[in-house]
């Protein structure tokens, strides 16, 4: 045991010396951190109950037994604009310069369920992603790229199932074997309610859509993640890590209670959840929530839901850097925070991770900014060493406190939740938004009291910044899209179309699953909006709690 | 606090488009709210045409726009057209979001009075709604 006398003396010297920094000492998230930690900070330290080794429950130390020395991170650029022609074109230079993964992102318009010549689109076509209306533009976005080799990762909530079955239909049409699909749809539509706000059916409709995924999914696509549970914008809407590591993981239980209600063996989906995380400034914290969220994930599944299979408790994760971290102002210092973002999300053990450019603050990124968010990536996994040893700061007395106290944290979260009745109360009361809304005060706040320091915004700052060269995406695609669906309405068979929507709507009314019709109707190009539109006629559309 | 007509200055935050980053239209109308200002706060997910009906329906002073999905150069001066077109070329309307600086530039061509790009201090749109109110008085 140590000397405890020993830290007495450092602790009277230490109060006893000058401190000439006025400034608070707390985390990203405003905990307050102290300035030494020393073995008594890890009292009832237990190796095995608390880390294990990598690759044995609870999984603290990383979900494989390799980790980095088995296979790298998965280097996957979330991207997308314009038309499906566009973006086909950036997936094709972003295979080519070694990413290993793809990463779509669409429009707004696609992430609520418009098509792109519906009224509510206007403006917003192509603008912040790719225009996906039908299986044609999958088809198209996907032209020369095999569905049967790359992993997929698709950023869509609301409509998640309808972009998923434009995704196995597309497939179909390349031949492709679709048990062997690899990819994950974002599909969280808890968190949309709570912070990203793209939903299109009110809670209780949109997670039985869930859960018909998980079930469809485990007999069709065994290799596809039906799910991508997201603190990412949760953080990103103003939460603190705490937070988001606690709702994420109470909206990851909620599907859990959700699938196993259906009377699914959680055994056979549990292992296709994946979780999604913000890797934010402060580095210690980001790192500590990471091993805190894959040990709470898995004593949860085994000890509260009663998981058998290892592959059930293991959180597998993606990360990607804080868009919100970023600055317009001297948007070249972004690639330093990305940068050191990185590397945590590293020493964290993601599966896979995005790296922002740093122009993004300003427009969508040029190639010259991905490229270089891609090399920092490859900078980190090539140059810097950190990929060779396994959790390398497990055993830090300040890594491993702070793992205990964020777990600790989460679980109160957890009892407060349980108390309000569950998270789609808390969601329906507005309590999660509200507490979003109040650290993002909070934070806010911190930065023009000039307590919380921002380099280039609030301190630093140059009278002479030099401007960027921007990616600009015009109205072409828009008018483009227009054209396109037109001619699918032309070309494609009405009353096929008429026959698939009303075996959906029916689905929907007798509580079936619904994947099979719905995939019925991306194979007949019924479009986005007519599928939605003819689940909207049963379900109703989400209400919004307003408030500031 | 600078009153017209006896009374606080009246803003209505919108957030016009179909982009659900509501955090810093909250946050900016929680300082305005809190510098004395009357605030109603639209939601997500508006059309133009829903803004400038709320807009003229609560006779409000100034309209906040704030757009995070590209869409601005479309939507922001939809708003503004709107409102001239229902007699209410006197409200003053401004806007933020990921807003690139020539795109500032046109929608200051097309009657958005001002821009408030990322990294703004919620204190110098209190101070610019304002001053431009204290302008108007005279």
């Amino acid at each position: 045991m140590a000397d405890r006398g020993s830290h007495d003396n450092w602790r009277a010297r230490f109060d006893e010396a000058p401190k000439r920094r006025d400034v608070d000492f707390v985390t990203q998230s405003s905990a307050e951190v102290e300035p030494l930690y020393t073995p008594d900070d890890l009292d009832a330290f237990d190796y095995d109950r608390q880390l294990a080794d990598p690759g044995e429950y609870p999984f603290t130390r990383g979900i494989h037994p390799t980790m980095y020395r088995g296979r790298l991170w998965t280097m996957r650029q979330f991207s997308g604009f314009g038309t499906a022609e566009d973006t086909n074109e950036r997936y094709k230079f972003l295979l080519e310069r070694g990413q290993t993964g793809l990463s779509v992102a669409v429009d707004f318009p696609t992430l609520m369920g418009y098509d792109s010549d519906h009224v509510r689109s206007e403006g917003e076509v192509g603008k912040s992603g790719v225009a996906i209306s039908s299986l044609a533009d999958m088809e198209t976005l996907f032209d020369g790229i095999p569905m049967e080799q790359v992993s997929t990762s698709m950023t869509i909530n609301g409509p998640a199932a309808m972009l998923f079955c434009f995704y196995v239909a597309a497939a179909e049409r390349q031949g492709a074997d679709i048990s062997k699909l690899r990819g994950t749809v974002q599909n969280d539509i808890l968190k949309e309610y709570m912070a990203q706000h793209a939903w299109v059916f009110p809670v209780e409709p949109a997670l039985k859509i869930i859960v018909d995924m998980f079930e469809w999914a485990t007999e069709h696509t065994p290799h596809w993640n039906t799910i991508s549970i997201s603190g990412y914008h949760i953080r990103e809407a103003g939460a603190t890590a705490v937070q988001e590591l606690a709702f994420t993981l109470a909206n990851g239980f909620e599907y859990v209670e959700h699938g196993v209600a259906r009377g699914l063996n959680i055994d056979d989906f549990a292992p296709r959840l994946s979780f999604f995380w913000d890797v934010h400034n402060d580095f210690f914290e980001e790192i500590a929530k990471m091993r805190a969220a894959r040990r709470i994930w898995a004593r949860h599944m085994r000890e509260r839901y009663g998981a058998t299979k290892p592959r059930s408790w293991m959180m597998r994760f993606h990360c990607q850097t804080a868009g919100v971290s970023l600055t317009a102002q001297q948007p070249m210092n972004n690639v330093v925070r990305v940068a050191y973002q990185g590397m945590a999300a590293a020493l964290g053990g993601t599966q896979s991770l995005h790296t922002n450019s740093l122009d993004e603050t300003l427009a969508l990124p040029t190639e010259d900014a991905v490229k270089l968010a891609l090399r920092t990536q490859q900078i980190l996994a090539y140059e810097t060493g950190i990929a060779n040893v396994i959790d390398p700061l497990a055993g830090s007395y300040y890594v491993e406190a702070l793992t205990d106290r964020m777990e600790s944290e989460a679980e109160a979260v957890f009892d407060e939740i349980e108390r309000m009745d569950g998270v789609v109360q808390g969601i329906e009361h507005g309590w999660f938004q509200r507490q979003i809304h109040h650290s993002a005060l909070r934070y806010q706040h911190e930065v023009e009291q000039k307590r919380r320091i921002v380099v280039g915004v609030n301190e630093f700052e140059d009278s002479d910044e030099a401007q960027l060269e921007i990616l600009t995406v015009s109205d072409a695609p828009a008018e483009f899209q227009r054209r396109r669906l037109s001619e699918l309405r032309e070309r494609r068979d009405d009353a096929d179309v008429e026959r698939c929507l009303t075996a959906l709507r029916g689905a929907a009314e007798a509580e079936d699953n619904v994947i099979p019709a719905m995939l019925d109707c991306a194979r007949a190009y019924c479009t986005l909006f007519e599928i939605r539109h003819a689940l909207e006629e049963v379900y109703g559309a989400y209400r919004e709690p307003v408030f500031f | 606090m600078v009153k017209k007509a006896d009374r606080p200055i009246r803003v209505l935050v919108g957030k016009p488009g179909l982009d659900g980053h509501d955090r810093g239209a909250k946050v900016v109308a929680a300082a305005l709210r809190d510098a004395g200002m009357e605030v109603i706060y639209t939601g997500l997910h508006q059309t133009p045409e829903m803004i400038a009906t709320a807009a003229v329906q609560e006779d409000v002073d100034v309209v906040g726009l704030s757009i995070l999905s590209g869409a601005h150069m479309t939507l922001f001066p939809r708003v503004r057209d709107l409102l001239s077109e229902a007699g209410r070329s006197d409200v003053l309307v401004i806007g933020g979001g990921i807003i690139p600086a020539e795109d500032i530039e046109r929608l200051e061509g097309k009657g958005i009075a001002k821009l408030f790009g990322p990294g703004t201090a919620s204190q110098e749109i209190v101070e610019y709604i304002t001053s431009w109110a204290e302008s108007r008085g005279e």
